[in-house]
């Protein structure tokens, strides 16, 4: 089997600053919390390095002393401080998980709305999938790190710190010995953490892997069924399998080490402490409760050690997230609207439909040159052709030609390389998108619902459309049948993206959806190619009906569909060969010529299967 | 369960040294303190007092404090190497069972029925396999010790501290069931929120993922600021159910803490007491406080792991759910399948739910080597006429479906595997595998070398396309087989079927999304290649079917007419000639003009 050569994604990357200067504006409406957060932080450790100090107090005083006089200032004492470090403590899990949740949340909305503005070749050059974990774990990953790794950091720093403060000032020789655990403890921390982040990132990509199988083997299922390769589908599942629980029991013996390490050096602190401390003791030099507290902070140290270095780690991890989302939001789109346009029409968002004008349906390519920016071939070379509001455009050509081209420029979805395209006599460039957009209606090839019930969808382009206009729509396409047949008419659910439905449901939904909208400008991208002979031919009667007054572009396969367009542009491997109407066409017997009669013998003669 | 059991037996066992450990620090340390550094009696169980007393006793220790240094650090090492293996051999049990499950499933899933499939959404039975199969295996790695471990650990430190001090120890103990009961009453609540959190995530990707997908619907319609507001809807939504969580969350770690700060205070208070008192002795006091610190922390886990053992419990009975679904069966007397014969519909009706029949009463016979074309309407029943050739779904076992014979066989008596792998199918909508191209093609036929795929491919006017790729036969197909155009991906699916070389092959509608120059060259190709094969024809283009043996038009799950195209084409009304004709009618409006 081959190698899937997927997009690589960068797993280490290295930013100045671990990109966190990058995030400033994100966090910028959250410093005062931020700050707050800290503050607590500190005080909660502060809090944990204090209570050994009472225990210290209260055996040296109590115990060995065997004085009480002292006790209910102790107590009360002792309870403040726990009553500080409780509401500490619950401040602190709040505020983080507020500024974790607020900005995954805030850096969610600033990509989807950036994403909404972007241009199609963005959409082309990067998959679904791949800008999906951006929007949703990316966000949510450097929502963690801001909150919790740098709360955690702080504690544990401090903590630290202050243990080794406390340790020094009670006896500085005893610290020091005792403080020679801790880059050993390090040291072999930090290489765990290493070796373990490694492995855990291979488990990441396994656990899709898996993932992947099971998706194989369940959307698959008919397929796999209909062929009979369930044992090898196994078989290649349990590979997947069996290297995940290797890697998954390797992982253990890091991860294993890591936790030992822990005990094991606050238990190796602990003797160092009785050893010497003992000694000390001994000879009088310290007291008992002191040795009792010193015992407390030798073996209190490890463990933040290892949580200080789990958040260095993650900080390290997550520069990748950052990097990526930051590199989306600062991706430009290749379509944009100048600031005078947006400043007269309003963007995508808050349009200034006050200022908008009709859209009459003139078309008029003016010496366009076109190259696909990911592409490498000029596809359009000095195109100019005129068209009149109310005109029928086809595009023909082999599947995979570039018969969308035209429409795409024509949407604006790509601008001319060289040239332009004029609106009503316009420079397309002078109105905004949204505008352009709204007089639009779009049949696609695959046709593409959203998840939620027939009439949300049907409403799509126009959102007040009355229940009266959407059976009229749906009567106009013959797709009033398909939701009669359903249990609860317009309210029904079509599922995500549709699933609910046949792909010729979706078909007549989608061109009932585009109609309702009543636009100006109509694209029927293969819109007949997956409903059957009847429904096609009062779907073409119904074509005619809403082209009229429209101008309209019909992308389609079935040449026996466009014979009645007012112009038809033949594509071939990419670039425009011949144009005109049906009949000139034919009498040219050119490229149209040949696929023409091809199908024609097709349909009359060669299908012997 | 059997290769793990060791494995979790070892676990267990080093559960027991690491408790030992943990236990017998503090007592060293209490020794030292109340022995070594002061003039109490020791307290050490007689074993350990009979081996100092042969050391030298006491007052050798007091010479010689390294000693017990060197104790406290043998236990350091045994009690880290014991956290080791105990991690180790944990995993490796919980990754044995857990893979074991995974195979179950896996295969268990692939031999449930087609029907199966269709009742049950993909993404349900993913989420299943996946999520809830991490969750067992959390609840197998992580809990199932740690459980065991922490029940271990509060018994050992409870009887020790009953053996000490039994009024400081009740004074401790006192506390416990408070920190276990509010413990598990936010942990079901906590989990509850948590499940609240996760769906709210759900439906947010979900919006996102039908945005990205449908961008040019998006756009088209101008509807950005719409999916704005429906993905910020569900954005603050989901941000607003994790902070009331959250809110949870920190009320019960605050809490908590409150709580075993005041019992620490409590033994604190009357321990102090005590040894003013003389009742008690430093040594003991901080023994005693060591054991409690391990008491109040394990008891909060234990509340929270406890509301999470039914998480576990749900987990296994979503996984049961599929496990417990009944496989495809052959019949116990199930014979070869021979499927050169005639094929023979016996009076068929079939419906995926008994009230509502899909087909009904469909019979005709297909003579080997035969091709029949089939015409119907959208949801009209001709691709479930073809699944219940190759018993995708089975006819029902009392007869009341009629009956598919082939050579006289009925297909309920044959072997599933093998009338499957004689009935080759090419889907209306292909489904490829991720992998590449060549093994895509190959994957149904064993022993198949290069040059019979480039043969299929070629018959199937794919190799041209495929040569233009980069890496050619080699290029991977994404998922579901994204980066291959419709038409790509059936012509694909059309060299897969003929190097299985099938003596029965179903085409349903399977060159709709191809051009129509290449649709020509394949049905040539075709045509020589299928040798003496019996061949269904599903299209809806009658100048496809019209050369077939046999022509069925199926309309609402009947047959409406049968025959050959000539005899069709003699019924003055019929629906197959109203169709022929309203298709044909455009062709020859151009020979006239032309």
């Amino acid at each position: 089997m081959s190698v899937q050569q997927k997009k690589t994604e960068q797993e280490h990357v290295r930013l100045p600053y671990f990109g966190l200067n990058r995030l400033f504006p994100f966090l910028k409406p959250y410093r005062h919390i931020l700050l707050l957060m800290m503050g607590l932080g500190l005080v909660g450790s502060l809090v944990d390095i204090a209570l050994p100090l009472f225990q210290r107090y209260a055996i040296d005083h109590y115990i060995v002393g065997g004085v009480t006089d002292t006790l209910a200032t102790f107590i009360l004492l002792y309870v403040s401080t726990l009553i500080v470090q409780v509401f500490a403590n619950f401040f602190a899990f709040f505020h983080a998980t507020h500024v974790e949740m607020k900005i995954g949340y805030d850096l969610k909305k600033a990509t989807f709305n950036h994403l909404q503005t972007l241009s199609f070749s963005y959409f082309n050059q990067n998959s679904v999938g791949y800008i999906h974990s951006r929007v949703m774990s990316d966000t949510s990953r450097i929502g963690e790190l801001v909150s919790w790794v740098m709360m955690d950091s702080i504690w544990h720093t401090s903590y630290i710190i202050g243990a080794i403060a406390v340790m020094l000032s009670i006896n500085w020789k005893l610290a020091l010995l005792v403080l020679t655990v801790v880059p050993l403890a390090t040291l072999l921390i930090a290489l765990c953490r290493k070796h373990l982040s490694n492995l855990n990132h291979r488990i990441r990509e396994l656990n899709s892997k898996i993932s992947g199988d099971y998706n194989e083997g369940i959307t698959g299922a008919k397929t796999i069924k209909t062929l009979v390769v369930e044992k090898t589908m196994i078989r290649e599942f349990d590979e997947d399998t069996g290297v995940m629980k290797r890697t998954t029991v390797k992982a253990s013996h890091f991860r294993g080490m890591l936790f030992s390490s822990v005990s094991f050096f606050s238990m190796l602190a602990l003797a160092l402490v009785l050893w010497r401390g003992g000694l000390i003791t001994m000879e009088q030099a310290m007291e008992l409760g002191t040795l009792s507290a010193f015992m407390s902070y030798a073996q209190g140290l490890t463990e933040p050690l290892l949580w200080l270095i789990e958040s260095i780690n993650s900080l390290i991890n997550t520069q990748v997230n950052i990097e990526r989302i930051t590199r989306l939001l600062q991706t430009e789109s290749d379509v944009s609207d100048t600031s005078e346009v947006i400043d007269a029409y309003g963007d995508a968002f808050s349009p200034h439909r006050e200022n908008w004008e009709s859209l009459y349906g003139d078309i008029e390519f003016d010496d366009v040159t076109f190259r696909y920016p990911d592409g490498e071939e000029t596809v359009l070379e000095h195109f100019s052709l005129k068209i009149p509001r109310g005109t029928q455009v086809a595009i023909v050509g082999e599947t995979g030609a570039g018969k969308s081209t035209l429409v795409n420029l024509v949407c604006r979805f790509y601008e001319p390389t060289v040239g332009r395209i004029l609106i009503d006599g316009r420079d397309a460039r002078e109105r905004s998108q949204l505008w352009l957009h709204s007089h639009i209606g779009y049949v696609l090839q695959t046709p593409h619902l959203f998840s939620g019930t027939v009439r949300e969808n049907l409403r799509y382009g126009k959102p007040n459309a009355t229940d009266e206009e959407i059976w009229e729509a749906l009567r106009l396409v013959s797709a009033d049948a398909v939701v009669n047949r359903m249990d609860n008419g317009l309210d029904s659910e079509v599922g995500e993206g549709g699933d609910l439905l046949s792909t010729g449901e979706k078909q007549l939904l989608s061109f009932a959806r585009a109609i309702i909208a009543d636009p100006r400008l109509l694209v029927l991208d293969e819109a007949t190619s997956s409903v059957d002979t009847l429904t096609e031919q009062i779907i073409q009667n119904a074509i005619s009906e809403v082209t009229k007054g429209r101008t309209s572009f019909i992308i389609a396969h079935r040449l026996s569909t466009v014979r009645e367009a007012d112009v038809i542009i033949v594509v071939r491997d990419g670039k425009i060969v011949e144009q005109g109407k049906h009949a000139e066409l034919m009498a040219q017997k050119g490229y149209y010529y040949t696929l023409y009669t091809r199908q024609f013998e097709r349909d009359t003669v060669n299908a012997i299967l | 369960m059997q290769g793990s059991k060791r494995f979790f037996l070892i676990s267990i066992f080093t559960s027991l040294l690491i408790t030992f450990v943990d236990t017998a620090v503090p007592q060293i340390v209490r020794y030292t303190v109340d022995t070594v550094l002061g003039n109490e009696p020791s307290e050490l169980p007689s074993i350990v007092n009979d081996l100092i007393a042969r050391i030298g006793g006491t007052p050798y220790l007091r010479g010689h404090l390294w000693v017990l240094a060197i104790a406290v650090g043998c236990l350091a090492l045994l009690s880290g190497v014991s956290r080791y293996l105990q991690r180790v051999f944990s995993t490796t049990a919980s990754e044995t069972l857990v893979r074991r499950m995974r195979h179950l499933l896996f295969s268990h899933i692939q031999y449930l029925p087609f029907s199966w499939h269709m009742q049950n959404r993909t993404g349900d039975i993913i989420q299943r396999c996946t999520s809830d199969v991490e969750t067992v295996k959390n609840f197998l790695s992580e809990q199932l010790i740690s459980i065991f471990r922490i029940v271990l650990q509060i018994t050992v430190s409870l009887s020790m501290m009953y053996a000490m001090n039994v009024s400081l120890a009740i004074a401790a103990t006192v506390t416990l069931p408070v920190i276990l009961l509010y413990s598990l009453f936010f942990g079901g609540r906590i989990r509850r929120r948590f499940k609240e959190c996760d769906e709210a995530e759900g439906v947010l990707s979900a919006i996102a993922q039908e945005n990205l997908t449908g961008v040019r619907v998006v756009r088209a319609f101008g509807r950005e600021a719409y999916e704005r507001d429906r993905f910020d809807a569900q954005n603050t939504e989901y941000t607003n159910r994790w902070l009331r969580l959250s809110r949870l969350m920190a009320a019960f770690w605050g809490v908590g803490d409150f709580i075993a700060g005041i019992q620490v205070m409590l033994i604190l208070t009357l321990g102090v007491l005590q040894c003013a008192k003389g009742t008690m002795t430093a040594g003991d006091f901080i023994a005693f406080m060591s054991y409690n610190t391990m008491l109040s922390w394990p008891i909060r886990r234990l509340g929270r792991m406890i509301s999470e053992l039914s998480k576990a419990g749900i987990s296994v009975d979503r996984l049961h759910y599929i496990l417990s679904s009944p496989i495809e069966q052959d019949r116990p007397d199930a014979v070869d399948a021979d499927l050169r014969g005639d094929i023979v519909f016996d009076d068929v009706s079939f419906g995926y739910t008994d009230d509502a029949p899909l087909l009904s009463h469909i019979s005709f016979t297909a003579k080997s080597g035969q091709t029949i074309g089939i015409l119907g309407g959208t949801g009209s029943g001709k691709s479930t006429l073809m699944h219940l050739l190759n018993r995708l779904y089975p006819l029902p076992e009392d007869g009341s479906g009629g009956r598919i014979t082939i050579g006289g066989v009925d297909i309920a008596d044959m072997k599933a595997e093998q009338l499957r792998r004689g009935v080759g199918m090419v889907l209306q909508e292909p489904y490829l595998f991720s992998r590449s191209i060549a093994d895509n093609i190959a994957i149904a036929s064993e022993g198949i070398t290069e040059e019979d795929i480039r043969e299929a491919a070629r018959i199937a006017c794919l190799d041209d396309t495929v040569n233009e790729f980069v890496d050619g036969y080699d290029t991977f197909v994404g998922e579901r087989g994204v980066t291959l155009s419709g038409g790509q991906k059936q012509r694909a699916a059309i060299a897969r079927m003929l190097t299985q070389k099938t003596p029965i092959m179903v085409f349903d509608d399977s060159l709709s999304a191809v051009d129509a120059e290449t649709d020509a060259r394949i049905r040539a190709a075709l045509n020589e290649h299928l040798g003496d094969s019996t061949v269904f024809l599903i299209s809806h283009r009658t100048a496809t079917l019209m050369h077939a043996d046999l022509i069925l038009v199926l309309e609402n799950g009947c047959i409406a007419e049968s025959g050959t195209h000539e005899q069709l084409m003699t019924r003055t009304d019929g629906i197959y000639r109203r169709i022929y004709e309203l298709q044909l009618a455009g062709a020859l409006e151009e020979e006239v003009t032309v």
